[in-house]
């Protein structure tokens, strides 16, 4: 990370410092990516009501609100390694380091003793595998990926997107203090969810990414071969989505959605394909990228009515 | 530790506010970890352990 291009890093020697002079609550609070913690919470939850076994409800929001606080730390810790790009894309030179609200050396503060606190209290509230994916989880995010993959590779957030995928794993490890099967196609819905996703974004805003020198698979392989891939995944993910079917846990509900989802998400990767130049280009991506959102939404949250709500209704005799 | 070349100056009224801001949102989150630890001992051991013989 290049701190020089940072206006809070480094006082200058003639200019005046005050030490206790620290951001205010709400740039704290965005260091952690609140929306991000959101959809964790929620991915964790859906692990959870897909799994065998039984804890207390109590232990049970202690340990999703520590995996939502692990994951912000996980942020944490990638915004104050990012500082020097974010400063350079528009969509994040505001955030608050960049923007010189809070001094790296805080956020770097703030997102270890989060890290490490939320951990330790998952660890003796739950159980210790739980609390050992949340640690892996945030070593991938923090270490892994922001301060090796993305910016050497453009496979980036193919392999980075495990972090994002983990908590549901999480979620089944502490209700279950195991790791099944339930879990594990979750993590691979997501996983597989996840570049065309964020490709879908990658190609409206590459001249972003180019700009700041990470090398996103537009930027690397170029458009075209971007758009090729984003339908190779959706032809995967469409049927993964149906796996929960075959195995049980997704009935009627999730098979319906999952069905017209992964129709939908198929037509969008179509457009995306076919319309290469202009305002067409930029359309076609944009909706894929929040259509992929409504749908991993919408398959997680059907999941959670049929176990949590008692929707389910199995498909298979 | 700061460089001594490096001139600290007093906090502004707006700095001011934001650092008791800050200090209360950590007195609020202490305040929080003492009834996530209290509520976890009873989830964890039961209601028993408040009537146990001294």
């Amino acid at each position: 990370m290049s701190m020089t291009s940072l206006t809070n890093a480094i006082p200058a020697e003639s200019e005046a410092f005050a030490p206790a002079a620290g951001g205010d609550v709400r740039d704290y609070f965005a260091l952690l990516k609140p929306r991000v913690m959101v959809l964790v919470i929620f991915t964790a939850l859906v692990g959870m009501v897909v799994s065998h076994g039984h804890v207390s409800p109590v232990i049970a929001g202690i340990s999703l609100l520590m995996i939502a606080v692990g994951a912000g730390a996980s942020g944490c810790l990638n915004m104050w390694w990012d500082a020097d790009i974010d400063a350079v894309m528009t969509r994040t030179a505001k955030r608050p380091i960049p923007d010189g609200r809070i001094r790296p050396d805080e956020a770097l503060s703030f997102g270890l003793v989060l890290s490490v606190g939320s951990v330790l209290i998952l660890g003796l509230a739950a159980n210790w595998l739980a609390a050992g994916l949340l640690a892996f989880t945030i070593v991938f995010y923090a270490v892994i990926y922001s301060m090796w993959l993305k910016r050497a590779t453009a496979q980036n957030i193919v392999i980075g997107g495990a972090a994002g995928a983990l908590p549901p794993v999480i979620g089944q490890a502490v209700i279950s203090g195991t790791v099944g099967i339930e879990s594990l196609v979750l993590f691979a819905i997501i996983f597989i969810w996840t570049p065309p996703h964020f490709w879908a974004l990658a190609l409206v805003k590459a001249g972003e990414y180019a700009k700041a020198g990470i090398p996103m698979m537009p930027n690397v392989a170029g458009p075209a071969s971007t758009r090729r891939q984003i339908v190779y995944y959706t032809l995967l993910l469409a049927p993964l989505s149906l796996a929960p079917v075959a195995l049980g846990f997704g009935g009627l509900v999730y098979a319906v959605i999952a069905l017209l989802g992964g129709l939908g998400m198929l037509a969008f990767s179509v457009q995306v394909l076919r319309n290469r130049e202009g305002e067409a280009e930029k359309r076609a991506a944009m909706g894929m990228f929040a259509f992929s959102i409504l749908y991993l939404f919408l398959l997680f949250a059907a999941l959670l009515a049929e176990q949590g709500l008692g929707l389910f209704r199995p498909v298979l005799a | 530790m700061l460089d001594p070349k490096i001139q600290v100056r007093p906090l502004t009224p707006e700095e001011e506010a934001r650092r008791r801001k800050r200090s209360v949102a950590i007195a609020l989150a202490l305040g929080a970890m003492v009834l996530l630890f209290f509520a976890l001992t009873i989830a964890k051991l039961g209601p028993q352990v408040l009537s146990r013989p001294l």
